[in-house]
């Protein structure tokens, strides 16, 4: 059988000039750093240079013409892993469109509380309408004030982006069934008027189990 | 006496809070920060704000606790640190017109065992507050920090001994006198460092910090007091600390005396501050000691050599005189 093996401790002395040397040091380095400039921000007063791709709280942006660049596809709803958006769109009135589109986003809402800013919703836009700003300030005191709608989403512009032109031909009201255009016998088409249309989503987003309390959702029917 | 310790006890409450200030400051410029600097020019007011929070702030007294007892501990604690101060002498004494004024309430013969009392009653406070809370983890937390301050009282005791076999008198304003030309940090290096280390044991600062050991009981024996109460338990802690600070300057440090271009309270005040910067930096420094390092080092470190020291200089003392 091997003896065990002994470990020897070191001795007394010698340790205690480890430990002594070691303090030493420790002292040194901290003394060194008392005189050292020091990497405070001085928050409120000055701010950090966020990153370009830095994403803060959302915005939909407008044309230049002043109408909404989202069109109510549901896409960014579709897409958000968080269940943080739900929208409501509902048809353009053609004589005051909302949007160029057919419809708009009649109610739209965002959890903040939810959302994990990962950008998703701004990948799935399909007209560019939605953005992540650079705005982070986003403290509220309950939490029904941190579920976004439309006062805050559209409404309140957080950047100055502008698109110059309207893209998408204007809205001019449906046309009759009788003359459809090529590729336009979709069932969305002949889908009743807006309220009704926001109705039917509110239904499917119940079915799927939305967190969207009662009495938000009777807002957007 | 009464006027004077009316005014020792304002002194004392404004240097916490600014000592707090003080620290939160150093502790921020050791860590690459400005400290607290929002409140008034450079953060004057910080103190001001933090003590208006203490007071507002919700009072909780636990349904179990033994109310009495709970709500004398802080007392308890704070009572006793405080009044260790007044047998602490903060500069000679002063000639005004016929009367001269001692700067001490009172600077009795037996100055360091009133010290000593009073400072080993501030346990009380601790270990009551601890068991009265009807917590566990307060309970807990008591014990292990009246344990820790027992053990490092011993190994101080024992430093504070050999001081007293030199200076050959228990007034702390002999000791002070006793100590030209040479203080006593040069005559015993090793009991000053010895003295520095279980002081900061003794009023459980870093790396000692142990009764608040949030890893392990939340926040130790104060883990069930709130609000004003808390920081009473803050207070005494910081007082004894300044008294700590205190000893150290008038044990090892020549007290007051220095060179007359400067009144001697000057002088006191000056060492004081510079030893209440070196425990923030061994705050900043040093990390904090596993419960066990703590008591192996306070009972077979510290307790020994301490009682090496006294030795060698008792024997020193027998043969020179
Ligand atoms: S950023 Fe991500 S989590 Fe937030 S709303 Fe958009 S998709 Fe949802
Ligand atoms: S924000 Fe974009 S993706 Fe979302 S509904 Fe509007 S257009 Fe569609």
């Amino acid at each position: 059988m091997a003896a065990p093996v002994e470990r020897v401790p070191p001795e007394a002395g010698a340790r205690a000039w480890k430990v002594a040397r070691g303090l030493a040091k420790g002292f040194g380095t901290t003394l060194r750093i008392l005189w050292q400039r020091k990497h405070t921000i001085q928050y409120p007063d000055r701010r950090r240079e966020r990153s370009a791709r830095f994403r803060g709280r959302h915005e939909l942006r407008r044309y230049a013409n002043g109408q909404e660049m989202c069109v109510g596809c549901e896409l960014c709803q579709v897409a958000c892993p968080a269940n943080a958006i739900t929208v409501y769109a509902a048809e353009n009135d053609p004589r005051h469109p909302h949007s160029p589109g057919e419809r708009y986003a009649f109610a739209y809402e965002i959890d903040m509380l939810r959302c994990i800013y990962c950008g998703l919703c701004e990948e799935a836009c399909p007209t560019g309408a939605l953005h992540l700003t650079q705005e982070y300030e986003m403290a509220a005191f309950s939490r029904d004030a941190l579920v976004y709608g439309r006062r805050i989403l559209v409404d309140r512009e957080a950047t100055e982006f502008t698109v110059p032109e309207v893209v998408y031909p204007p809205f001019e009201g449906r046309r009759p069934p009788e003359a459809p255009e090529a590729g336009r016998e979709r069932a969305g088409v002949t889908a009743p008027a807006g309220e009704q249309e926001a109705q039917r989503a509110l239904s499917r987003r119940q079915d799927a189990g939305s967190c969207v309390p009662e009495e938000r959702r009777a807002v957007a029917s | 006496m009464a006027a004077k310790s009316l005014i020792l006890v304002l002194l004392l409450l404004g240097t916490f809070a600014y000592l707090m200030l003080f620290e939160r400051k150093i502790l921020g410029f050791f860590q690459f920060r400005l400290g607290p600097n929002r409140t008034g020019p450079w953060g004057l007011l910080q103190p001001v704000a933090d003590g208006v929070k203490a007071l507002i702030k919700e009072d909780v007294i636990p349904a179990e606790a033994d109310r009495l007892i709970y709500l004398l501990a802080p007392g308890i604690s704070l009572f006793m640190a405080l009044a260790a101060y007044a047998v602490i002498p903060v500069g000679p004494p002063v000639h005004i017109g016929r009367y001269t004024v001692p700067l001490s309430i009172a600077d009795p013969g037996a100055g360091i065992l009133v010290l000593l009392a009073f400072t080993s009653l501030g346990i009380y406070g601790v270990a009551l507050g601890g068991w009265a809370s009807q917590s566990k983890y307060a309970l807990l937390g008591g014990l292990r920090a009246s344990a820790q301050l027992i053990s490092y009282e011993i190994a101080m005791a024992m430093n504070l001994l050999a001081v007293l076999v030199m200076a050959g008198s228990l007034r702390l304003s002999d000791i002070v006198a006793a100590q030209s030309p040479y203080p006593y940090a040069l005559v015993q290096p090793l009991g000053f460092v010895i003295y520095l280390i279980t002081a900061s044991a003794e009023v459980a600062r870093a790396p000692f910090d142990l009764p608040e050991a949030e890893t392990e009981l939340v926040a130790g024996y104060h883990t069930e007091y709130s609000g004003l109460r808390m920081a009473m338990f803050v207070m005494a802690e910081y007082v004894n600390l300044i008294t700590q600070a205190s000893l150290v300057t008038l044990l090892y440090l020549g007290g007051w005396a220095g060179p007359s271009w400067l009144p001697g309270v000057v002088w006191f005040l000056l060492k004081l501050g510079a030893v209440l910067f070196f425990f923030i930096w061994v705050r900043a420094t040093v990390p904090r000691l596993r419960y066990d390092q703590l008591m192996a080092l306070g009972w077979k470190v510290l307790l020994p050599l301490s009682v090496a020291n006294l030795l060698a200089y008792a024997g020193w003392a027998a043969l020179a005189g």
